[in-house]
């Protein structure tokens, strides 16, 4: 892969021995390979202190009892991890993942091709409804969930979904605290929406500006319908962008953990319901019990089902892909 | 779409496309909105359950009022977000910026092997990683500190693999004549290529800025005192906490996304370039 080599170099050993310059000497075999870690040396140093070992330690402590302490002695072999499978709200956080995964991955999805389609199209003003879509970007989860929470869906009048209600001459809904009907997905959903659909609009945006236009111009010759073109054009030219988008979607929805903490969270405590994984386990791991043990065995069992819902999915895309 | 069409039904189209657009635009401007009319309004005003469109009173020293609350500490957390943010960007530029070309440009035997290792990191979702950080993190002693909310940080498998793809692609004859005048790789590296790399590292940097300033799991993990708060953290607090001024928290939020709301307005293209390189990963 790395192949490619600088400097091109017709000659190394006359050169060497007719002028040992420090360009000359720099060629040499050991000061390559000095050079080599010289550039790439902190990075792999970093990358070993903050990732590999606390991987590496965290799949140990899996294995202990290790209640606010990392250096444990109780060995209860797989343990934690039978006590994490066979835990109700670990189960039931993992199905929170499922529902939510279900609907925001395909919802993003076809609200950012869309927001990209029509602005793609879009003559007058282009650069203006780009900016538009793509602001919230600039926006935190916590600044999000505390437009939502506190302005948007606020349980009193003064809330603005409750006023427009109340133009209708409907009743306030208390969108967090009410269980039946679970109002407070919509709550989620649409911050969620709202910040994401400009990020993945732009991908769309940059690959539906690759597809060459003498495709469509062709196809018109052909007397294509608008949908047609679409479907026989568009959506082909977009697969490698729609797949991307797939695996970032539902790898983003399960690390979901800032809006739903932010939105649903109050006084140090989480609701029982609504509780996706990340969610769960921080509160394992890092609320009163600081239990490491649990909460490294849950994180080796979610790092292994998103692993094998990537293998899954990208083994689908390139079977599709084959037809 | 490069045809010009004037027909009726073309312009029918073109006219629910743009209702739609409009439609869109106001329900994605509506929470700034709603955002910018809170941090102006007075506290009973906010709370009232008449609706009002504008402030019926502009309350401007609500952003005075943020700044001298002892329960909010809204500077010092501004510091220390600036702090990480600043401190992150710049170091994952030289890290990662080195790291790449190193990958690309420089033969070594084992060179494969460390970008498998480095890449083989892509694969682990960041936030299931968090347990084990934490647990390293304050074994080293460093919760509550700048060090242990930065420094972690600072290691981006992904901005090192976008630098080693866009190094790769860099003109090789520069370099090979800047070679040839004897500056070798170090000297190379800071006068030639970087100062031709100038587009690329501000799309990486804009987005690592960004992340960065709006980080809220591992500040929340690692910032547990309230002098190593970010903005996002102090926010959180009083939002999950529910006992405060609730236009001074809106006007907080105000302040807080000020800095990336400029940077929007006056470095939009790399940050759209960085989307859409980070986004896409290298293909």
């Amino acid at each position: 892969m790395t192949t490619s080599s600088l400097p091109v170099d017709p000659s190394p050993a006359t050169a060497a021995t007719a002028r040992p310059s420090l360009g000359a000497r720099l060629r040499g075999r050991q000061n390559q390979n000095l050079w080599f870690w010289v550039f790439v040396g902190p990075f792999v140093l970093g990358l070993i202190i903050f990732i590999y070992i606390p991987i590496i330690w965290s799949i140990y402590l899996s294995f202990f009892e290790s209640y606010n302490t990392v250096t444990p002695t109780k060995f209860v072999g797989a343990g934690n991890y039978l006590d994490m499978l066979r835990d109700e709200s670990f189960r039931s956080s993992l199905g929170t993942f499922i529902g939510f995964a279900l609907f925001i991955v395909p919802t993003t999805f076809a609200l950012s091709l869309l927001t990209a389609i029509l602005v793609a199209r879009t003559r007058v003003m282009q650069a203006f409804f780009r900016s538009v879509f793509f602001l919230p970007t600039a926006c935190s989860y916590v600044v999000a969930a505390l437009i939502w929470k506190m302005s948007i869906f606020a349980g009193v009048r003064s809330g603005a979904a409750n006023a427009m209600l109340g133009l209708f001459g409907a009743d306030s809904i208390p969108w967090l605290s009410l269980t039946k009907p679970p109002w407070y997905w919509l709550v989620i959903v649409s911050a969620r929406l709202w910040l994401q659909v400009g990020f993945y609009m732009i991908l769309f945006l940059a690959a539906l500006q690759r597809i060459s236009p003498t495709l469509y111009e062709a196809a018109a010759i052909d007397g294509a319908s608008g949908w047609q073109s679409f479907r026989y054009i568009t959506l082909p030219q977009l697969r490698p962008t729609s797949a991307a988008v797939l695996l970032l979607l539902l790898i983003n929805a399960f690390q979901a953990f800032d809006e739903f903490y932010n939105i649903l969270a109050s006084f140090g405590t989480y609701p029982p319901y609504a509780r996706p994984p990340l969610v769960y386990l921080y509160y394992v791991a890092l609320g009163q019990g600081q239990d490491f043990g649990h909460g490294s065995a849950g994180a080796v069992i979610l790092t292994l089902v998103i692993a094998l819902a990537a293998v899954v999915f990208n083994r689908f895309f390139s079977f599709r892909g084959e037809d | 779409m490069a045809i010009v069409d004037n027909s009726r039904g073309a312009k029918v189209g073109a006219a629910l496309r743009y209702s739609a657009l409009i439609v869109a635009a106001l329900l994605f401007l509506m929470p700034f909105y709603l955002l910018l009319r809170n941090a102006l309004m007075s506290e009973s005003d906010l709370g009232s359950p008449k609706w009002h469109w504008l402030p019926p009173t502009w309350e401007w020293g609500n952003f005075s009022a943020i700044f001298h609350d002892p329960a909010l500490p809204m500077t010092r957390s501004l510091l220390n977000s600036i702090a990480i943010s600043v401190f992150q960007t710049a170091g994952v530029l030289v890290i990662s910026g080195l790291a790449g070309y190193g990958l690309a440009r420089i033969p070594y035997r084992w060179s494969n092997a460390v970008f498998y290792l480095i890449t083989a990191t892509l694969l682990i979702p960041a936030a299931v990683t968090f347990v084990p950080s934490f647990v390293l993190v304050s074994s080293l002693g460093w919760i509550s500190t700048l060090r242990g909310l930065i420094i972690p940080g600072l290691f981006q498998a992904l901005a090192t693999f976008l630098f080693r793809q866009f190094f790769l692609s860099f003109p090789k004859e520069i370099e090979e004549a800047a070679f040839l005048d004897g500056l070798g790789y170090w000297g190379t590296f800071w006068r030639v290529v970087v100062p031709n790399s100038f587009g690329f590292a501000a799309a990486i940097g804009t987005i690592t800025f960004i992340g960065s300033w709006n980080a809220f799991l591992w500040p929340l993990v690692i910032g547990r005192d309230q002098t190593t708060w970010t903005v996002q953290i102090a926010l959180s607090t009083f939002l999950t906490a529910q006992s405060v001024n609730l236009s001074q928290l809106f006007a907080a939020a105000l302040v807080a996304i000020a800095p990336l709301l400029l940077m929007f307005l006056f470095l939009q293209r790399w940050i759209v370039e960085g989307v859409e390189r980070t986004g896409m990963g290298g293909d």
